[in-house]
């Protein structure tokens, strides 16, 4: 096997500041302090980038009420006159789009070929695809009265595409948004906050306020929030739906999966094996709709598992700003523990642990792509949502008891499908429960398509047509 | 058409410098050809090309090269190419007023590119549907385009774009009858700058009554638009079908009218 020579993308076009307050009404401004101070750091290196001020009470306070104040103003604006604003920072993105790529893979940790080749181009066409919807709403059916101001509370997996998934609608519609990114991944959020500024955005229609889950409970639970939006665990979807509860607050949340990815023994198995690779260790398997569980029809199994340990063998894993990277960084100490104590869980219960020879850096969060083979529908890997890079094996013998599997999980937001036979595919989507399923491919995202989850992934859909509802009445 | 008062380039030198004026020509397959025929006449002065019913043909032609691969662009690449134009429509604002377009008129047509730029990747989420037949079928309707459209332009600026962009975003391709020649051929080379490919939008001046019959009664012509025409009678005759050529077999479909989608009306 030939080796790559080391290709860095280079991190001078970013600069990052050694210390960040939030964006509220327009402005950068101090914290109260009440918060304190939290510092995010590359998880390839731990290194600190940037320290970061945690919002408390008193800052969420002003944030919601700049959000109050701006909400009048724009949502009278003419939509076309809001469209051409979203238009503009769809521009700046695109015009900053290699910037943003370094600084999401410096704090994210995600390999430079995917926030440069799939979060970006996402963002900037996320910003176009609702920046059109503005003026066209009467067109969407659902209405076209803005429900005021918006707390959007975002993961770190993807932190500045859920940034737009949220965004780009919200302001669309004529609402306004007080938004927090995670307290992992706060960079890309405040630098979007000055692409705000750079587009001349009034004041108050978009703040940023930085923290952990403090904050977030704060925001979502502020009395003059009239929308809550979030992404994120099922476990914090949760307790937000308690919260909002009885408040009259609308509400969407999109939240995590156990994706079944079920291929047929006539599916071409080099792309298949493409495909399941794409599924689970695209972003380090940090992916709510990531294909976790892979069930293979049994006739091919061995076959198909060879070929994927050989794909697996040649996938990179190290510096996400190489431009070879295939794997990078586990986003966080935290999330490393979670996959480990995860996996270890998996090999006391009996399945079988692979992973192909890999050296991993000494500094940082790195987890090698796993798979195991011979798991059970009880196995906690076959239930639990590991958010990591790690594959669970699964085999069936006909469509139905795929069927019966794929769908045997709490959750509900993807699927994907390998066959050469159409009518075997839509006869299979027709009977799986998940959001969004695919056909002969796996992660792939358009702002024109709406995506969201059925039982325990959460409610509401984001994206397309359908992702202008949640924030009309 | 309001007539400029002075055919001045904004950016004038010094008074004692001779201006170089620009020489007004028709806009076919992306490029910028004089009439096949050779002749020009005189509009403010200007001489401008007044298109034949050959320069109609090889515009025919040229919309219809452009046509599949400009279909089969996607849709979010269309509304990127039209969000381009007004771009350069905005920059160019002066030019059109300097030609006798009123400032708000200019800018009415820059946002309509943009309102039109966003129908791009919308119009078939609005007007396709997937249809729940009672069988075992799989069944959705999308809009298409229908291919090369003849387009009699209005004399207003907005008019003309009015016209055009909704007839390119969902992925035909126009040859357009343009009444107003100057702001007409400044618009082309805006489209030749604005990474809109050769052949998707054609333009030609002159005198739409002698170049639009031909126009209505080519076999590949897909759509006609007769917005621009002010003559009933030319209207009523260029809306009628055309007899069948030689053998009854393959009557050839009649151009349809085409109206302007209601979205045009909205802004």
């Amino acid at each position: 096997m030939f080796t790559y020579a080391p290709a860095p993308e280079s991190r001078s076009v970013v600069d990052i500041a050694p210390s960040y307050g939030l964006f509220i009404d327009g402005k950068f401004v101090p914290a109260s302090g009440a918060g304190g101070v939290f510092k995010t750091v590359n998880p390839a290196t731990e290194e600190v980038l940037a320290e970061v001020a945690a919002a408390g009470t008193e800052d969420v306070d002003l944030a919601v009420a700049a959000a109050r104040r701006a909400f009048g103003p724009w949502s009278a604006l003419p939509g076309a006159e809001r469209a051409k604003y979203l238009f503009r920072i769809a521009r700046i993105i695109q015009e900053r789009s290699r910037e943003l790529a370094v600084l999401e893979s410096l704090d994210n940790g995600k390999p430079i070929k995917e926030s440069r080749d799939v979060d970006l181009p996402l963002v900037a066409a996320h910003f176009f695809y609702y920046a059109g919807w503005a003026d066209k709403l009467q067109y969407a059916g659902f209405g076209t009265t803005p429900l005021g101001v918006a707390a959007q509370v975002i993961p770190w997996n993807f932190p500045l595409l859920m940034l737009a998934w949220k965004i780009a609608p919200a302001l669309a519609a004529g609402n306004t948004v007080v938004l927090k990114p995670a307290e992992t991944t706060p960079l890309s959020a405040l630098f979007f906050a000055e692409i705000c500024q750079q587009a001349d955005l009034p004041p108050g229609v978009v703040n940023i306020i930085t923290g952990a889950g403090e904050t977030g409970r704060t925001l979502v639970e502020h009395p003059d929030v009239n929308k809550v939006a979030f992404t994120g665990s099922t476990e914090v979807g949760r307790q937000i739906a308690q919260s909002v509860a009885g408040t009259g607050k609308r509400l969407t949340l999109e939240l995590g999966g156990k994706a079944a990815n079920i291929v047929f023994d006539d599916a071409p198995i080099d792309q298949a094996v493409e495909g399941i690779v794409n599924g689970i260790f695209f972003n380090q398997g940090h992916v709510c709709c990531a294909g976790s569980r892979l069930l293979l029809q049994e006739s091919f199994a061995e076959e198909f598992l060879d070929s994927l340990k050989r794909r697996m063998a040649t996938l990179r894993v190290g510096d996400p700003l190489d431009k070879n990277t295939d794997v990078g960084a586990i986003n966080s100490a935290a999330q490393l523990e979670r996959i480990r104590s995860l996996t270890q869980a998996g090999s006391e219960e009996g399945a079988e642990r692979w992973s192909p020879p890999c050296e991993l850096p000494a500094q940082g969060f790195w987890f090698a792509p796993t798979i195991f083979t011979g798991v059970t529908q009880a196995h906690r890997i076959a239930r639990e949502e590991i958010f990591g890079p790690v594959l669970s094996v699964l085999t069936f013998r006909t469509p139905d008891e795929a069927v019966e599997k794929a769908n045997n999980t709490p959750y509900g937001l993807s699927a994907g499908i390998w066959s050469d036979k159409g009518s075997l595919i839509l006869a299979m989507a027709d009977k799986l429960r998940a959001g969004v399923i695919w056909a002969n491919t796996f992660n792939k995202f358009d702002p024109t398509s709406p995506f969201g989850g059925y039982k325990e992934s959460g409610y509401g859909r984001e994206g397309g047509r359908h992702g202008l509802e949640a924030y009309l009445a | 058409m309001p007539k400029s008062p002075a055919k001045v380039v904004p950016t004038t030198a010094a008074p004692s410098r001779l201006a170089v004026r620009k020489t007004y020509k028709l806009f076919i397959g992306g490029a910028f050809p004089r009439s096949e025929s050779g002749r020009t006449y005189l509009v403010d002065g200007d001489n401008v090309a007044l298109a034949s019913r050959k320069d109609a043909r090889d515009a025919v032609v040229a919309a219809r090269k452009a046509q599949a691969k400009w279909a089969g662009a996607t849709a979010y690449n269309r509304g990127q190419v039209l969000y381009r134009v007004a771009e350069m429509v905005e920059a160019r604002r002066d030019e059109f007023v300097a030609l006798g377009v009123p400032a708000a008129e200019v800018a009415a047509a820059v946002d309509r590119w943009v309102w039109y730029a966003g129908w791009s990747d919308k119009i078939a989420q609005v007007h396709g549907s997937a249809n729940p037949v009672a069988g075992p079928f799989f069944n959705i309707s999308a809009p298409e385009p229908t291919g090369v459209v003849g387009v009699v332009a209005p004399a207003s600026f907005l008019g003309l774009v009015s016209v055009i962009a909704p007839a390119i975003v969902t992925g035909n391709t126009v040859v357009v009858l343009a009444a107003a020649p100057q702001a007409a051929v400044t618009l082309a080379e805006i489209l030749a700058t604005s990474d809109v490919p050769g052949g998707v939008v054609n333009i030609l001046t002159g005198h739409a009554a002698e170049t639009a019959p031909w126009l209505a009664s080519h076999d590949d012509v897909n759509a006609l638009d007769l917005t621009g025409v002010t003559d009933p009678a030319l209207a009523t005759d260029l809306e009628r079908p055309r007899p069948a050529i030689s053998s009854g077999c393959c009557a050839r479909r009649p151009a349809n009218r085409t109206s302007r989608p209601t979205p045009a009306c909205t802004p």
